[in-house]
């Protein structure tokens, strides 16, 4: 009797060992193998809170689902026939494409497919197979799924870029097996029927969008950046999402058990039994968190002594005002355009943007909405977003600066947009404003569309008021200048920090540099704050700055009473506002605003924040 | 009865190595013997029969592969392989 051993390859250049024995009965294996832990913990960049524990769905192009992974017993030989089948069809597939390439294009390239063909109908492979389906009754899309990409794996970490290449190869064949296997049975990402957490290369935005709230517990994306649009949508959906993590789709099997931790960014492959208990009591203690805070909702923002807090939402889509309402927000502090424009084929019509406008204000009942214009590049003003980690905070022309170059397309929204003030309190912002003479022009458009209306006897409001994103630091130097000339203001933090600090901060190295709680930053708001008030000239906060309890504080000691958050954060802040005094925040600020370097500055308010409300803190 | 037991070194001289192509024209040539044929690069040791398993050895140009060949064909396998190698994997299989 022969040994057969089997070593699962371990560190980059670990293989498979193989010795080539007849099936016979193994010999136990040496304990220390057995108990080798196969769990990974993978860091990505935390984008939407929350903790998810559930099955994978492997989406690639074609957004496949492998239904099960196990089968019943006494179903093994109809599986095990059932792979046959589809081993069966895969080959003549390939054998078809091969004698097609090779016919058309010569040997050497039909050659690839012949290598496909012996990939397929590889013995090793086969055995290992049948064992999966026979021996631990893993359904075929599972085992192979399971076998193929741990090929795809070895290849991949070979020192030989060539044959590391071929882990591509393994992909096409586990997905055309897969395909046979599967026959009509695709679950398409949109017609799910059971809980699953998405993993995904990428996802564009609209995709994100698509994704079904009931059925999508949360996903995890290899590409990505905390900017990125699709990090905006998942925070807006309140799915837990973590992005940036870097190859791994091929260490994971559609069906395999996976936990995604949104506040730490982490992805967890193969969870051992004690992680996956004490995940699922982490998602138990937030469902109870959050319907404490629910309980918020008909109590008004303010603080403990009294001070009147406008919190309202930012959205990107009309779906999620019933997010901010039922959160009882002020009003939307700020209605990002953008996804009108994203995974658009040609430019929306002033009517598709009249539509999603008119919704917003019509569901809002009469609060105020203000909605920005277009805050994209031209290169993604009529495109889905590609990798955002290769996004710059743009220095470029895009934002207003496009608007201002492309007139028709900066007329057609804001004719809608004023089409749609007459429908209740609807408010303009500019965003990316760095000069009088920027703002200036754009007011003018504004003021030539809104006569154009008027002639041709379209109602609008001629009196809208027209703010500005405050988010290039030349916008807070030249503030005294600035509040002569807008109806309010409002504070990006999210590019005003990257500008300020000049931080890319979807750039995995550097990302860390990217802090809110830096000195400068936060002089920088002061600033903005203090210009603002002593003008009396209303302004808020719309950045992500604003949706973390951490600087409630020091933000209300700074002089902020206007928050505009993601709708999920609203009953947050909400609770820190109405647990502190001004005069305690002022002391805070003060404190703060003493200390020399950001992570000292964020640590401070993070205990600040602790002795206030310890749950707050995780 | 036992089988006869072959065993060959060979040299990989193609420039890039024993890639998806001539590992391929190997495991043709291989699976058309009846003998259990074995590829061994330093301690791995794979099925000759399997060009997954070939692959991950990452055989590149100037390796030495020691072959084994065990049952009653084993010679003639062998010998088939060693020439195919040392031939740098001709296409039109002209080998035998």
């Amino acid at each position: 009797m022969i040994d057969r051993y089997r070593v699962r390859a371990a560190g980059p250049l670990g293989r498979p060992q193989w010795s080539t024995s007849r099936r016979t009965r193994a010999a136990p294996v040496p304990r220390t193998r057995r108990a080798e832990s196969r769990m990974e913990k993978l860091q990505g960049i935390g984008v939407s809170p929350g903790v998810a524990v559930g099955e994978a769905l492997v989406a690639d192009n074609e957004g496949f689902r492998i239904p099960q992974r196990f089968v019943a017993r006494d179903a093994v030989d109809h599986e095990l026939e059932r792979l046959d089948q589809a081993i069966r069809a895969t080959g003549d597939e390939i054998a078809r494409n091969r004698d097609v390439v090779r016919r058309e294009l010569g040997e050497e390239y039909g050659g690839i497919f012949s290598a496909h063909l012996q990939m397929l109908q590889d013995p090793g492979l086969r055995r290992e197979l049948d064992d999966m389906i026979r021996e631990r009754h893993y359904s075929p899309e599972y085992a192979a799924s399971r076998a193929l990409r741990r090929y795809a794996k070895v290849f991949q970490n070979l020192e030989n870029g060539y044959l590391a290449q071929r882990a591509g190869d393994i992909f096409d064949i586990e997905k055309r097996l897969l395909k046979n296997l599967l026959g009509q049975n695709r679950e398409e990402l949109a017609q799910l029927l059971s809980p699953v957490i998405v993993l995904a290369h990428n996802l564009t935005p609209s995709e994100t969008a698509n994704l079904s709230r009931e059925f999508v517990r949360g996903f995890a994306t290899e590409v990505g950046g905390p900017g990125s649009h699709t990090a905006i949508v998942a925070e807006g959906m309140e799915i837990p999402a973590v992005v940036g993590v870097g190859p791994f789709l091929s260490d994971v099997s559609g069906g395999d058990l996976v936990i995604v931790d949104g506040d730490h960014g982490l992805v967890i492959l193969q969870p051992d039994e004690e992680t996956v208990a004490r995940y699922r009591y982490d998602v138990e203690q937030h469902r109870r968190r959050a319907t404490r805070l629910e309980s918020l909702r008909d109590l008004p923002a303010e603080t403990a002594d009294g001070v009147r807090i406008e919190l309202a939402g930012n959205i990107e889509f009309p779906q999620e005002v019933a997010q901010c309402v039922s959160r009882g927000s002020d009003g939307i502090g700020l209605y990002r355009t953008e996804f009108l424009y994203l995974g658009a084929a040609t430019e929306p019509t002033e009517e598709t943007h009249y539509e999603a406008y008119s919704q917003v204000v019509r569901d809002m009942a009469g609060k105020p909405v203000v909605i920005r214009t277009l805050d994209l590049g031209a290169d993604k003003a009529l495109r889905e977003e590609e990798d955002p980690s290769l996004r710059n905070p743009c220095l470029g022309l895009r934002s207003i600066r496009l608007s201002l170059k492309n007139l028709p397309l900066f007329r057609t929204q804001l004719r809608a947009i004023l089409r749609a003030s007459v429908l209740g309190d609807v408010r303009v912002m500019f965003p990316l404003v760095a000069t009088l003479l920027e703002f200036r022009q754009a007011k003018m458009v504004l003021g030539d569309v809104i006569e154009d209306l008027e002639e041709e006897g379209i109602p609008c409001n001629p009196r809208v008021p027209v703010g500005m994103m405050v988010e290039v630091p030349a916008a807070v130097l030249m503030m005294d200048r600035f509040v002569d000339e807008v109806d309010f203001l409002s504070i990006g933090t999210n590019d005003l920090i990257q500008y300020t600090l000049a931080v890319d901060r979807s750039n995995k190295d550097v990302a860390s540099l990217y802090n809110a709680a830096d000195p400068a930053v936060l002089k920088l708001i002061r600033m903005a704050l203090e210009t603002a008030n002593r003008a009396g000239t209303p302004v808020n906060m719309c950045g992500q700055m604003s949706g973390n309890p951490i600087y409630t504080m020091i933000l209300l000691g700074l002089g902020l009473r206007r928050f505009s958050v993601t709708p999920s954060a609203i009953p947050e802040i909400k609770k820190t506002c109405r647990s502190v005094t001004v005069q305690q925040c002022q002391a805070v600020a003060a404190r703060a605003m003493e200390l020399e370097n950001g992570r000292d500055i964020k640590s401070y308010l993070r205990d600040e924040l602790k002795k206030v409300l310890p749950e707050m803190v995780n | 009865m036992t089988d006869c037991k072959a065993v060959r070194i060979v040299v990989v001289t193609n420039p890039q190595g024993l890639h998806a192509r001539p590992a391929d024209l190997f495991v043709k040539l291989a699976g058309q013997y009846q003998s259990k044929i074995e590829v061994v690069k330093d301690n791995e040791r794979v099925d000759g029969k399997s060009i997954l398993n070939i692959l991950t050895l990452a055989a590149v140009e100037g390796t030495h592969l020691q072959l084994e060949a065990t049952g009653s064909d084993a010679e003639a396998a062998l010998d088939a392989l060693v020439s195919l190698v040392e031939q740098n994997f001709p296409e039109n299989g002209s080998i035998t």
